[in-house]
């Protein structure tokens, strides 16, 4: 059962949002937007402040329930009302703060919210955390990310922000199905830690999950996005190709300098 | 030397406590060559029963970064309620019992459902239920104390020889709860929550963490330990005392940040605690041997727990 509005581009639509609408008492902070996400891509979302960027963020990862609109995924319709259902979804999110617990170690804040718990009546009666295999679990995933953390025991307020952001990462990829949502993965980051988790981010995508990637860092959206979602006004003011349009048009339609429609075609995304 | 001990303080949450307690030791010994027999020790254990059960339940509220104002007079609230049902009312001892235990476990949900449901500051909203308790603790008692309670309650306050020393059993029983919350907090996944609503209430809430269960139940948990800090109180002093929970608050919390554990929430040991309690009470039963009044032992609470506060935000500082 294919829908009509869905599958017309070249791969098929992982995540679609259509029409979502969300009110803040007088102010419109999504006004009927769109997107459209593709497996194993990374879409880069890009807009200026008060565009809707994380408002759309919020309501595909279940951290806000949108008045109006659908969410489909894999084409099926769905309603997260926390992001504990996008979670059981398969959508994971590395939020902007990180939300991690900066005085816990590395593997509890990987398995933050999702512990293992030790096998056993007892175990499970009191819900007593199997520690050694949280620890060897969260090595794991760090080292199929070669992420260079070797102490999983480690507070993560020791560690340097890309490592930080990498544990985010890794807990994200580890868990995630379908799609994994970046939010300015790479703030506060100095060039060489940006340059790691943007590799990051590729490993990620490689292993075939679809990433939406919030930034306002344009260069690395243009370097490591396949798609550019550019959002003005709560809205999705055009879709195009970072390998055709060039960075300055881009940030006119951002900026409303430039309307879409005066883009050349080519540079719009198929 | 002073760096020194703010490194400690860091390094391990429990170290620097245990090193302040051995060292008001060794000062109150040097002051007094009755402080260091066995009698002493198990008469400051027993002091400090009350205060040291009051303390996990703050233990835990400090943790998920609330703060409890109300847990002294909420225990002496649960005391008359347990100990006037029983001896005004006729009521069984253990049903009377039972019923101040609700009362205090009732304060900690209303304590944790104006902090979650209405997002009150914990601070504010436990200075407003300290009041209540207080109200409702000399309407009820009519400002008396209640004596001549039922043996059931006192039970806890009777003892068995250990060493040469009395050891009461309401001593063992803060032991044991001691070592279960430690192991909770440490072990299990609420336990863990707990630590994590304290780090990032935020960051816990978006990892699928449900904050508000988490919390509600860290407040009503406390009540409990409030529950049974009150019958502790009847079994020590065997009445029902319509005076007692002013100093319990401050002592508790004093307990609690002299333990290591941060007031800003999400770090510390419930263990810490415990010793944090005892060098309240070496240094209220030390300055006592020594004849020194007991208003300066309140002063120096006081200063006590500015000192570990400040102790607490300077680390911190330099943790970042």
């Amino acid at each position: 059962m294919s829908l009509p509005a869905s599958g017309n581009g070249p791969t098929p639509l992982v995540l679609e949002a259509r029409r979502l609408v969300k009110r803040y008492g007088k102010v419109t902070a999504l006004d009927g937007v769109d997107l459209d996400l593709r497996a194993g891509e990374i879409l880069g979302v890009i807009g200026d402040n008060g565009a809707g960027k994380s408002q759309l963020i919020m309501a595909l990862s279940g951290a806000m329930v949108p008045d109006e609109g659908e969410v489909r995924l894999d084409g099926k319709p769905v309603h997260f009302r926390s992001p504990i259902e996008a979670r059981r979804h398969g959508i994971e999110t590395v939020y902007q703060g990180l939300a991690v617990a900066p005085a816990m170690t590395i593997a509890e804040n990987l398995f933050l919210g999702r512990e293992i718990i030790k096998p056993g009546l007892c175990g499970r009666l009191l819900r007593i955390i199997d520690k050694e295999k949280m620890v060897s679990q969260a090595r794991q995933h760090m080292a199929s990310l070669q992420i260079g953390i070797h102490s999983m025991t480690q507070a993560v307020e020791t560690l340097s922000g890309g490592q930080r952001q990498g544990v985010a990462v890794a807990r994200s990829a580890a868990f995630a199905r379908h799609v994994v949502i970046m939010d300015e993965p790479t703030a506060a980051l100095g060039v060489k830690e940006g340059n790691m988790v943007l590799e990051l981010i590729r490993k990620v995508r490689d292993r075939g999950l679809a990433v939406i990637l919030i930034s306002h860092n344009m260069p690395y959206v243009f370097e490591i996005a396949d798609r550019i979602h550019i959002q003005r006004l709560g809205k999705r003011a055009a879709v195009v190709d970072p390998k055709r349009i060039s960075m300055s048009d881009a940030v006119a339609v951002m900026t409303g300098a430039k309307r879409p429609d005066e883009l050349p075609t080519d540079v719009l995304a198929h | 030397m002073e760096l020194h001990l703010l490194r400690t303080a860091a390094a391990g949450p429990a170290l620097a406590p245990l090193l302040a307690l051995v060292l008001t030791c060794v000062f109150f010994a040097t002051q007094s060559d009755r402080f260091l027999s066995p009698q002493n020790f198990s008469l400051i254990l027993q002091q400090e029963m009350v205060v040291g059960v009051i303390a996990i339940g703050q233990t835990l509220i400090i943790l998920s970064a609330g703060i409890d104002l109300s847990c002294g007079m909420v225990m002496a609230l649960g005391s008359i309620v347990m100990a006037k049902l029983a001896v005004a009312g006729g009521m069984n001892a253990y049903l009377a019992i039972l019923c101040g235990v609700a009362t205090t476990v009732a304060f900690g949900l209303l304590n944790g459902a104006l902090v979650t449901l209405v997002r009150l500051p914990s601070f504010i909203v436990t200075l407003g239920t300290m009041n209540i308790a207080l109200a409702l603790t000399q309407i009820y008692s009519e400002a008396q104390t209640v004596t001549e309670v039922p043996a059931a309650m006192t039970a806890l306050g009777n003892t068995f020889s250990l060493g040469g020393a009395e050891i009461s059993y309401g001593v063992v029983l803060m032991l044991v709860l001691y070592a279960a919350a430690w192991l909770a907090l440490r072990n299990t996944v609420s336990g863990r929550h707990v630590y994590a609503v304290g780090n990032d209430p935020e960051a816990a809430r978006l990892t699928g963490i449900a904050t508000r269960r988490v919390l509600i139940g860290v407040y009503a948990v406390a009540g409990l330990m409030y529950g049974i800090a009150s019958l502790l109180a009847v079994a020590r002093t065997g009445v029902g005392d319509s005076q007692a929970g002013e100093t319990e608050a401050l002592e508790a919390i004093t307990a609690v940040v002299l333990g290591g554990t941060s007031l800003f929430g999400g770090r510390g040991l419930v263990l810490g605690s415990l010793l944090g309690a005892l060098i309240v009470g070496v240094i209220r039963n030390g300055l006592t041997l020594m004849g020194v009044s007991s208003i300066y032992q309140v002063l120096i609470t006081g200063i006590l727990v500015i000192l570990a506060v400040s102790m607490d935000k300077l680390s911190r500082r330099k943790g970042y």
